[in-house]
């Protein structure tokens, strides 16, 4: 364990250059195997079952069936190749199996000797391979070097998922046995103690005492942190890295303060104590519906009119996209809102009128851009204009900073490079991947930097963070020029002032 | 994996992190820095004893900002800050800290 790599940390260049491939280049990079005690809770056997092979195809047969979109993108791709520079970590990896195509080839040429007809007959003319071991163990390496962030599935013309692939190719390795430990063991965290670190509701209850205790020695307003509070309006579910890491820790401040000012009763639940939802990384629905569950349980439990989520990309995701027909119908909440409504649609809508004043010039001492989430740009949608999840977020940081500027536009919006630890991948185990993976991202950033003298990334998904904080050091960039967009919203926000 | 200290063999995971709290000793703590290049000083002890006994308390490693108030309290105000940590464990307090005082490691989006 030190600091100095066991790699050859990239060079940023001046612009994005397509690197010349390097086969076999990542071959080495996988992750810890979950052990068969962060397995079996989840559902899936402790260690690779003996007849794998028949598991496995009767696992992909079953989810061609369940997700008809999954045989729709195996059959569609005509390899135009559109992807094939789209993807940072191959951009990051130059490894051929990292062009998005590649990867999913590594399902397809099997989804094609089992389940179609000339796979079947004519395995060699149309690319067909047998399933062997060795695939296994390819698709292993390579389903954990996408992080789902779908920036390919942008540019290919026949909107092929890729994301949906990565997942069944994670469903199926699970389901045989072989499953990846960092997200497995979060996910059985989540079904015992309510959230990804494993957080007891005491540890909950010291941790926001003492935050208290901070903010009102820093500014002198009495900014509460509600725990457990039945009959508040709202019911925040924000990722769990917001109460123990840094920078989140100062985006929770921040939403403390918003819910200060703007006079909202609100409450956090120990029950429900994480937005984030691993089980959508695995590609598993079961997981995924059982802790989403938690959140309509406390929120029907704490008697709340309105579901909030805070700063997390994929949680957003999920919430947005797939919440109502997971935990729904929502018929207890209050319709006059969204439902749920992101923290950022809630301070924006707060800003718009007119409830919140912010003193900008406490920010003068940073130049900021911002990072577009991956989950949160092509995923999802804030407000109730197309586009309103690049807009609001930006909204947020112009109304508490002076100084903003956005990377190039190849780079934001639903073209933003994902940072290089999302999808399940934010693990040590993976941190050549996540070095490599994040240049893109890194480069563009590093632009701003020399052309406007930016000084601060804001971010509103707890993996960015954390991942940014981890890997700008590679690059000689501070580590806290991470910071989340409700940190600046908090700083530069006027407490005690009439509203 | 294993940590051999003083003629016994401890159980750990992958990453070095001790498998069972019981065998901690600082004797392991001591070996476990060893390996890193890292010879701990009292400052390090004093991050080590909260963790432990924090830990003892609520089951769970201490958020960033409990950590850096209490050793602001025990080693001064400039200390109780998270840059002052990353010095002592340059490769990040919650993770190289809680594994020398025999935490599991934090998990999550951290």
């Amino acid at each position: 364990m030190n600091t100095k790599s066991e790699f050859a940390v990239p060079t940023l260049k001046e612009y994005p250059q397509i690197p010349v491939i390097q086969i076999g280049a990542m071959s080495h990079s996988k992750p810890f195997v979950a052990k068969a005690e962060h397995q079996q809770p989840l559902g899936f056997p402790g260690e690779l079952v003996d007849d794998w092979q028949q598991v496995a195809l009767r696992k992909m047969e079953e989810l061609l069936g369940k997700y008809r979109a999954l045989p729709v993108f195996l059959d569609s791709c005509v390899k135009c190749g559109a992807c094939t520079d789209k993807c940072h970590y191959f951009l990051g990896t130059a490894d051929p199996k990292n062009m998005p195509v590649a990867r999913q080839d590594l399902l397809r040429n099997v989804y094609r000797r089992y389940f179609t007809f000339a796979g079947k007959h004519f395995p060699r003319l149309v690319g067909a391979i047998d399933l062997t071991e060795e695939v296994l163990e390819d698709w292993y390496r390579y389903y954990h070097q996408c992080s789902e962030c779908r920036r390919c599935s942008v540019y290919c013309p026949f909107g092929i998922d890729t994301a949906e692939i990565t997942m069944a190719g994670r469903e199926i390795l699970a389901s045989v046995g072989v499953g990846q430990k960092y997200a497995n063991e979060i996910i059985g965290k989540v079904h015992k103690l309510g959230n990804n670190l494993g957080l007891p509701g005491p540890a909950m209850i010291n941790t926001l005492e003492g935050l208290e205790e901070e903010i009102e020695e820093d500014i002198g307003v009495a900014v509460k942190l509600p725990l457990d509070q039945a009959q508040a309006d709202v019911l925040l579910v924000t990722p769990s890295a917001d109460f123990f890491a840094e920078p989140h820790v100062d985006g929770l401040i921040g939403y403390a303060k918003v819910f200060h000012q703007a006079g909202i009763s609100w409450t956090l639940s120990s029950y429900a104590s994480e937005a984030a939802n691993f089980g959508i990384f695995i590609g598993n629905y079961e997981n995924m519906q059982k802790v989403a569950q938690r959140i309509r349980d406390a929120a029907l439990e704490l008697g709340v009119k309105r579901i909030v989520v805070g700063e997390c990309g994929h949680a957003w995701r999920v919430a947005y996209s797939f919440w109502n027909t997971l935990i729904g119908p929502f018929d207890f909440l209050d319709p006059n809102y969204p439902v749920p409504q992101h923290v950022c649609e809630m301070t924006y809508d707060l800003i718009q009128r007119g409830a919140l004043q912010f003193d900008r010039e406490r920010n003068d001492d940073k130049v900021v851009t911002f990072h577009d989430s991956c989950n949160v740009s092509r995923a999802s949608r804030m407000g109730n204009i197309p586009g309103g999840q690049f807009v609001i977020p930006r909204a947020l940081i112009k109304a508490a900073c002076n100084h903003f500027y956005d990377m190039a536009p190849e780079t934001i919006h639903e073209h933003t490079f994902c940072c290089g630890g999302g999808g399940g991948l934010l693990t040590d185990d993976l941190l050549e991947l996540r070095v490599k993976g994040s240049v893109p991202r890194m480069e563009a950033f590093k632009r701003v930097v020399e052309d406007h003298g930016v000084t601060h990334m804001a971010a509103i998904c707890a993996i960015c963070k954390s991942q940014f904080a981890k890997v700008f050091p590679y690059f000689e960039f501070e580590m806290d020029a991470i910071v989340s967009v409700h940190q600046l919203v908090g700083d530069a926000l006027q407490l005690g002032v009439e509203r | 994996m294993t940590i051999e200290v003083g003629g016994k063999v401890f159980e750990t995971d992958e990453e070095g992190y001790l498998a069972n709290l019981s065998d901690w000793s600082e004797e392991v703590a001591t070996s476990m820095a060893g390996i890193d290049g890292c010879e701990l000083g009292d400052n390090h002890w004093e991050v080590i004893n909260f963790l432990r006994s924090y830990y003892e308390e609520y089951q769970i490693a201490p958020a960033v900002r409990v950590l850096t108030k209490a050793i602001g309290k025990k080693l001064g105000k400039d200390k109780g800050n998270s840059k002052y940590l990353y010095e002592l464990f340059p490769y990040g307090p919650a993770k190289q800290a809680c594994k020398y005082a025999g935490l599991p490691k934090p998990t999550g989006c951290v």
